[in-house]
């Protein structure tokens, strides 16, 4: 059956990115909307609240310039689907997926529903081979899972937007099929240049597609760009066999337009005056990730939060991390990437790492190096009360295999790419700036291979 | 039949259905998306419906089915996985649309009647056994009256009736509403502890059977690795582990694990004691709500049956939250951070459906209760956590700090309680755990006494403090990491039973008893804290025969 497409001209109302329309029929809650100005010109919306014959409709691309009088809207008698296929990858495109690389609107040989559809949580296939970013630290200690989503945290002024497309150039699964989505919402036309020119190569090779909102772009267009990267990504992964990486930054920006329309529809407000359903909203981007029974390829997906205030108590850090399965946390101060270890946590780590996978001792030495920085943060942390000469020598061996940990694991250039043996040479170099008793954590057998005292 | 006036979400607003019941159900639209009562007014009924709305318009049809949201309980239900309707899961599609879940079922099992023909059964008394649905018999019981009609032994598929008493089928599956408390007896004064095989729940904040207890903590902390614990070792009969508003992959693990562990008292695995209740956090939002209902009438039908159930909710936070949006939806006053009024008498009344029991038939029987809470923020001044602590016997808080540190469980001694904990203690000195009582006591007061020490150290260094106050601050990290911590990654320390817990904290506080004693002798300070510890600090990973030896060892040495 094909829906009557219907056109209708009473707007009652414009408020914020809504317009209230009057004298509709037979119009479905979430359907999809085409907008059209005085102007001519087309836009898209989604119908938020039918009630009787109103409607409510959010358009995406705002309501700047449009009449009361000279707007017209058509319903499509279904939500909102977008082409897919690998059509998608070497294209950079705008939040709605409009081309900016100059080539052509991209087809594909099938559609799928931008919202998602639930996976059945009994066809899911618990991750468990990781994703290589060839950084150091986030391989050793913070691994990324095929199908995991796990969040980049960070503030202002730290150069997340760098570390999150460093991985998105660097990622990969071994010799397995890998391609990266990489959503950009809200960037400065300076940070998307950045982002562009880091992926360039990766763009070119069609290994990834890059979807950017710009600062300036229409603040309610952010609420489609998550869910078209998804969509595709689903499809790659799903459909295509591939990994794929989904990276979305900034999330923070994404939360504001999604505040911006609650506002506009006077609800009432949860935590600083987002809305209730934030939790519910931000769960169904991330928890689209997964691998699924029977099929090959995977969706992983990276979040990253800018906390404001560099508070992690936000409720877009917070809801986030009570959904994604650990979190990559980067604090000031530090050299680049300035990563907290012992704020970061990847959760499925554990199945995800060890013999086959990674290297088998994995595990061990990620415990040992974590459970020695938590000792030198206490022993630092003491030290700044009483002054570090209150300290034991033991205390003051753990200052010295931090700064080791900082200068070799941590610290990497941007553009560096560290296999896993280069990365797990240094994480013992590190460790062997602690006498071999205090490494209780790791088996006797794997420190006469790998540990070098004093080296 | 109605008219469905508006939608918004989960909202649908439907004239016509005036004359209906609260919370009765109706089938919503062409796709007959079930929804349930929640508001009447003279001219309509508001609905809070438990799938996607999409496409569902104004003029379409509703439908009221005239009974109230119900469950379907029956043998299906151990080793199953199913949303938040009680719908199976396992074996629907692999994408969950409109319909892609349905009630059938195509298992058999070997009945066994326990009554016959012109007998007179007493309510709740069994009538007959099924032997093969899950780990423990699965009884069928009698309403009550006289039995007229039994079947003969052999196998039985799901839509079958077994008998026939006081003119009322017995069936295999029975439906139940599941806002409303099953009947039982009485409730039972005794006190006997859920073991749950984390030493530090056990022995510092132990919960009992038919207790509650709630896990509030901020992301990372550990709730959902903790109360997976617990579903896969504690000595329940029934485990109901409830994933409300989660995570997919969990659910899959945790179903994967329960799968592939065997349970220790029936050689089978785990999953044949276990309901998987999962309602993801991408799942439709008000299913959530159900969800937590839904998991307590299971639990509450199994311990009918005479049976000790635990239900976990993980979390109790997202339930809470999908009542709050719709009460928003839906324009009611909201009290605090916006959740409606209700909130307090809900969570109420949800905790007071735990118990011991003496079920209808006679038989003891229990309901405990464990519930996650995600306070937003790690906040636990918010309203969901605070009303919480008022109805739940045991609180486990988990700590940041701790979770960071990696000492898992992040359980915070100070912020916790048990109110139970001296009565079960109690029970364990009589079960033969003599030294309990004082072990827990002393552990506690241990814990107590390092923190402050610890605080003052901040002070004036550690330096300055008497030797006696720097063994307790000693004293303090050997329990720590001798006893309280416990990987759930460790297959030797996963679980621990109460006489490997009584062991353990047996030898740490013998340790620091002679270590205090040392101090007391004059044995300079250094020497005590630069001894080597590590084989107490690794007895954690031995079998409770072992422990003794390993502390004789340490002991040895310090002299
Ligand atoms: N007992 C434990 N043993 C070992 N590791 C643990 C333990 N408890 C927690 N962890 C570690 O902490 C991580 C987070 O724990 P968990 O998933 O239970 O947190 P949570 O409190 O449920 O968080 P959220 O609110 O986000 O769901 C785990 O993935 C695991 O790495
Ligand atoms: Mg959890």
């Amino acid at each position: 059956m094909i829906a009557p497409v219907l056109e209708f001209a009473e707007v009652t109302e414009l408020t914020g990115p809504l317009v209230v329309l009057r004298g509709v029929e037979g119009v479905g809650w979430d359907e999809f909307a085409r907008v059209r100005l005085a102007s001519g010109e087309l836009r898209h919306g989604l119908v938020l609240d039918v009630d009787e014959d109103l409607a409510v409709v959010q358009v995406l691309q705002g309501t700047s310039g449009m009449t009361r009088s000279g707007t017209r809207v058509s319903f499509t008698g279904s939500p909102l689907r977008i082409p897919v296929g690998p059509g998608w990858l070497g294209r950079v495109c705008d939040g709605r997926g409009g081309p900016l690389d100059g080539g052509p609107p991209v087809f594909g040989q099938a559609t799928a529903p931008v919202g998602g559809v639930p996976l059945n949580p009994t066809m899911r296939r618990p991750p468990a081979e990781p994703v290589l970013t060839g950084v150091s630290a986030i391989d050793t200690l913070t691994t990324l899972v095929r199908g995991q989503k796990i969040a980049l945290f960070s503030s202002a002024g730290l150069p997340h937007l760098e570390l999150a497309a460093q991985i998105a150039a660097q990622a990969h699964t071994g010799t397995e099929p890998f391609s990266v989505v990489f959503a950009a919402m809200g960037l400065t036309h300076a940070d998307a240049t950045a982002v562009r020119d880091t992926l360039e190569e990766r763009t070119a090779a069609g290994e990834l597609t890059l979807l950017l909102n710009l600062a300036d772009d229409p603040v309610i267009e952010r609420l489609l760009t998550p869910r078209l990267a998804l969509t595709v990504a689903e499809h790659l992964a799903f459909e295509g066999g591939r990994h794929v990486l989904v990276i979305m930054a900034d999330m923070t920006a994404y939360c504001e337009a999604l505040r911006e329309v609650s506002a506009a529809r006077g609800e009432i407000p949860a935590r600083r005056a987002y809305p209730g359903y934030l939790y519910s909203d931000l769960a169904s981007l991330y928890e689209r990730c997964g691998r699924v029974r029977g099929r090959p390829g995977s969706v992983t997906v990276l979040p990253v939060v800018t906390m404001p205030a560099g508070d992690i108590t936000h409720p877009v850090p917070d809801l986030t991390g009570y959904i994604t399965e650990g979190q990559i946390v980067l604090a000031g101060g530090g050299a680049y990437p300035p990563i907290d270890a012992l704020q970061s946590l990847s959760r499925l780590m554990r199945k995800g790492v060890g013999a086959g996978r990674t290297v088998p001792e994995h595990l061990d030495v990620a415990a040992q190096l974590l459970a020695a920085l938590a000792r030198e943060r206490q022993a630092r942390e003491l030290a700044e009360l009483v002054g570090e000469s209150a300290l034991t020598p033991a205390d003051r061996r753990y200052l010295a295999f931090a700064r080791a940990f900082r200068e070799d694991l941590l610290r990497q250039r941007r553009d560096e790419r560290r296999d896993l043996d280069q990365t797990f040479t240094r994480a013992w170099r590190v460790l062997s700036a602690l006498p071999r008793r205090d490494l209780s954590l790791l088996a006797p057998d794997t420190l006469d291979v790998h540990y070098r005292e004093g080296s | 039949m109605g008219v469905v006036t508006r939608v918004n979400g989960p909202l649908v607003q439907v004239s016509g259905l005036s004359e209906a019941a609260m919370y009765d159900l109706v089938d919503l639209g062409p796709d007959r998306i079930p929804g349930e009562i929640v508001g009447i007014r003279r001219d309509g009924a508001t609905v809070q419906a438990y799938e996607y709305t999409g496409g569902l318009a104004p003029g379409q049809p509703a439908a009221a089915l005239g009974v109230p949201l119900s469950a379907r309980l029956g043998p299906h239900l151990l080793g199953g996985v199913f949303d938040g309707l009680l719908r199976p899961l396992t074996g629907a599609a692999t994408w969950l649309g409109p319909r892609s879940v349905n009630v059938a079922g195509d298992q058999e099992w070997r009945f066994t009647p326990l009554a016959a023909e012109g007998d007179h059964t007493e309510p709740g008394t069994p009538v007959g056994r099924l032997d093969d649905a899950g780990a423990l018999p699965y009884l069928l019981l009698s309403p009550g009256g006289q039995v007229t009609a039994v079947r003969a032994e052999g196998r039985l598929p799901i839509g079958a009736a077994v008998a026939t008493v006081g003119g009322d089928q017995v069936g295999v599956t029975t439906s139940w509403p599941v806002r409303r408390p099953r009947p039982f007896g009485d409730r039972l004064g005794e006190t006997v502890p859920l073991i749950t095989g984390q030493r530090v729940v056990d022995l510092l904040l132990p919960v009992a059977r038919g207790g509650t207890a709630a896990v509030p903590g901020g992301f990372g902390t550990g709730k959902t690795v903790l109360l997976q614990q617990i579903a896969k070792w504690c000595d329940a009969d029934v485990v109901v582990y409830v994933g409300c508003g989660e995570r997919g992959n969990e659910m899959a693990d945790v179903v994967q694990e329960l799968s592939e562990l065997t349970d220790p008292r029936t050689g089978g695995p785990l999953a044949r004691r276990t309901v998987v209740i999962a309602n993801t956090s991408n799942m439709p939002m008000m299913a959530r709500e159900a969800s937590i209902y839904t998991g307590v009438t299971v639990a509450e039908h199994f311990r009918d049956m005479g049976y000790h159930a635990v239900v976990i909710a993980d979390s109790t936070s997202r339930w809470a939250e999908a009542r709050r949006e719709f009460a928003s939806r839906s324009g009611a006053l909201p009290a605090e951070e916006g959740y409606p009024a209700d909130l307090a008498s809900a969570l109420a009344a949800f905790y007071e459906r735990a118990g011991l029991v003496r079920a209808l038939g006679g038989a003891a029987g229990s309901v405990t209760i464990i519930g996650a809470v995600s306070p937003p923020g790690g906040d636990l001044t918010e309203p969901v956590t605070t009303l919480t602590q008022r109805f739940a016997r045991s609180l486990w808080s988990l700590d940041r700090d701790l979770a960071y540190a990696r000492h898992y469980p992040a359980v915070s001694w100070t912020e916790s309680f048990a109110r139970d904990g001296d009565a079960l203690a109690a029970w364990h000195v009589r079960d033969g755990r003599a030294a309990w009582a004082t072990q827990r006591a002393r552990t506690a007061s241990l814990l107590a006494e390092a923190d402050r020490i610890a605080a003052l150290a901040e002070i004036v260094g550690t330096g300055a403090l008497p030797a006696h106050e720097r063994v307790v601050l000693l004293g303090g990290r050997l329990i720590r990491e001798g006893l309280l911590r416990q990987s759930a990654l460790s297959p030797a320390d996963a679980f621990s039973a109460p006489d490997r817990t009584t062991a353990l904290s047996g030898a740490v506080l013998d340790v620091i008893d002679h270590c205090l004693d040392l101090a007391a002798g004059g044995t300079p300070i250094t020497a005590i804290e630069e001894h080597d510890y590590s084989p107490l600090l690794r007895a954690r990973e031995q079998p409770a025969a072992r422990v003794p030896g390993l502390r004789d060892q340490v002991l040895a040495a310090l002299r």
